[in-house]
């Protein structure tokens, strides 16, 4: 059985058709890819597993159950993780303050303080900046304070919105190899990437959308070899 | 003008602290609210007098029948007249944010403000009715010693003596008393993050797991709770219960003005505003004219929002993209 299955998803805001029909499954353990160019619907699908848009028709499965007009605390409970577009910082909070929101629906202290730990050495730059505020961290600093503040929460699975944006491209290679070591450590990602080539590079299936449909679906690698997604989405082929 | 001497300055300061502290219960409330769902709760000044009635009601008909004379009430009894009417506006503000706000939770801003001025006048006039709390005066106990203590005065030329009243005393100690308690609470505990979290962002404070609903309800419970604390002060202090009485209109418009005055949404903003407010009302009362205290109020307003139309301790929000 699939950890997440999502199926026929179809998504508005008001008139506006966000997406149409989007249906994939993510395994336990994997990294799925979203990918597809702007305004495809890799956002509105990860809202709408969320419970941060209500879907007009279709399904979410989580481990078997349906998660369609949960509200977002209750799919964060569940055990998803979404780190949204934009990176979602508080920044009227210090950088410790939103990693501990991060772990707001967990009561074990210790365990929280260890995995603290270890985002702070993951990311040794949040460390120096703990108690500054988050508004004032650099895109990048942010970035990896979403990452290390979504992990908190020990998800099942994590849901990634273009974790790369905006970051220098060594920054890039840290935060891709942050990702494949979160799933080495037992997390399923589902992550959204602009950057089809390193997101292929981690996952293990893709998903490609295009103007709120499903495109192409297989295995990573496969498509990274598709002569389709190296002209679209990979700059040559 | 009347000269300066020590004793009207010391005299004044102290009212100024004592109305300051009242402002400061009832702009907590506004600013509060502001700061989550970034609406005026304009009811919020009638629970300020339900607050009053609230007090009126459990002072003169609930200790009695425990056996307490008001006129003879003990510290607690009068803690305890406190703390009814706090619970009793707390159930009051969960209920109007239920019933009234929460439906328009993604309604248009006007449609909320509308909804919040009806909320007003629906409070108003069903605590006028005779079966309610009526539309008469009623005078409150005191519940409080009224002779005041006098500091120096010995009539010796060059000194100087300032008389306290002990209400101001009550006043200002509970205030405080509660304004750092909700300090603590916002800025030291994991519900009060979860309330800033929310402040800045509702989706965002969602994904952190925090239940938005239940951390606006307690807001609303928090502000009304606070309302109520000043209602019960200012009836003990001026022993009056008009509803709808023009100088419980003015008590909450200019405890809206102090919140706005420094910094609407902010707490802190909200208390420092509201003690400069009682100042500059209560020194230009003294030196200048106590007809137009009101007028140095709304002066004090349009100097802020010329000079620093975010508040004095407002923040314009950038965010990073
Ligand atoms: N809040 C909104 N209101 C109205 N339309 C929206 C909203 N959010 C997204 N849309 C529309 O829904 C469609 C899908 O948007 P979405 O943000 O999911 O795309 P995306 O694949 O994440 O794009 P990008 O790569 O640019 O982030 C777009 O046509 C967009 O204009
Ligand atoms: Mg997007």
């Amino acid at each position: 059985m699939a950890l997440l299955k999502v199926a026929n998803l179809c998504v508005h805001y008001g008139a506006i058709q966000g997406i149409a029909d989007v249906s994939f499954s993510v395994e336990q353990g994997e990294i799925l890819t979203l990918i597809g160019s702007n305004g495809a619907g890799k956002s509105t699908t990860l809202r709408a597993v969320s419970g941060m848009v209500r879907p007009s028709s279709g399904s979410v499965e989580f481990k078997g159950r349906s998660i369609v007009g949960l509200q977002p605390h209750q799919i964060v409970k569940a055990g998803i993780s979404h780190a949204p577009e934009g990176r979602g910082i508080f920044s009227n909070l210090t950088v410790a303050e939103n990693l501990r929101l991060g772990a707001y629906i967990r009561h074990d202290s210790a365990a929280i303080a260890d995995d603290t730990e270890k985002v702070l050495t993951t990311f040794p730059r949040l460390k120096e900046r703990m108690w500054q505020n988050a508004g004032t961290l650099s895109g990048g600093e942010q970035q990896m304070l979403a990452i290390g503040r979504a992990l908190l929460a020990r998800p099942q699975i994590l849901l990634l919105d273009e974790p790369s944006l905006g970051l220098a491209p060594q920054l890039v290679q840290t935060i891709f190899s942050v990702i494949r070591e979160i799933n080495r450590q037992g997390t399923t990602i589902l992550l959204v990437e602009q950057n089809a080539h390193m997101a292929l590079g981690v996952a293990h299936h893709a998903v490609v959308l295009e103007v709120g449909r499903v495109a192409m679906a297989g295995k990573a690698s496969d498509l990274a070899a598709s002569d389709a997604v190296k002209k679209a989405y990979l700059g040559h082929g | 003008m009347p000269t300066f001497t020590v004793t009207n300055f010391l005299q004044t300061l102290v009212t100024s602290v004592s109305m300051g502290s009242l402002y400061a219960l009832i702009a907590l409330g506004y600013t509060m609210v502001y700061g989550i769902l970034k609406f005026i709760n304009f009811a919020h000044s009638d629970v300020v007098v339900l607050g009053a009635w609230f007090s009126y009601v459990f002072a003169v008909k609930t200790l009695p029948a425990m056996g307490i004379p008001p006129d003879q009430a003990t510290w607690w009894a009068g803690g305890l007249v406190l703390i009814m009417a706090m619970a009793a506006c707390a159930a009051i503000g969960f209920v109007i944010e239920r019933a009234a706000y929460k439906p328009m939770r993604k309604a248009p801003r006007l449609n909320v403000l509308i909804t919040a001025i009806g909320i007003s006048l629906l409070l108003q006039n069903t605590g006028q009715l005779n079966f309610v709390f009526g539309a008469r005066p009623a005078g409150m106990p005191a519940l409080v010693p009224t002779t005041p203590w006098s500091i120096g005065g010995t009539g010796e030329p060059g000194s100087f003596g300032v008389k306290i009243n002990p209400v101001d005393v009550i006043i200002t100690l509970t205030a405080v008393a509660l304004m750092v308690a909700l300090q603590v609470l916002v800025y030291r505990t994991k519900l009060g993050s979860a309330m800033r979290a929310v402040s800045h962002s509702i989706p965002n404070a969602a994904l952190m797991g925090i239940n938005v609903n239940f951390v606006i309800s307690f807001t609303f419970v928090l502000g009304a709770a606070l309302a109520a604390a000043a209602g019960f002060l200012y009836a003990i202090k001026y022993n009056l219960q008009q509803t709808a009485h023009p100088s419980w209109v003015m008590l909450g418009l200019t405890a809206f003005v102090a919140a706005v005055v420094g910094g609407i949404g902010n707490i802190r903003g909200a208390v420092l505003g509201a003690y400069l407010i009682a100042a500059v009302q209560q020194f230009g009362s003294l030196y200048i004219s106590s007809e137009l205290r009101d007028v140095y109020v709304f002066a004090v307003l349009i100097a802020v929002l010329l000079l620093k139309p975010e508040g004095l301790l407002g923040k314009v929000t950038r965010e990073k993209v």
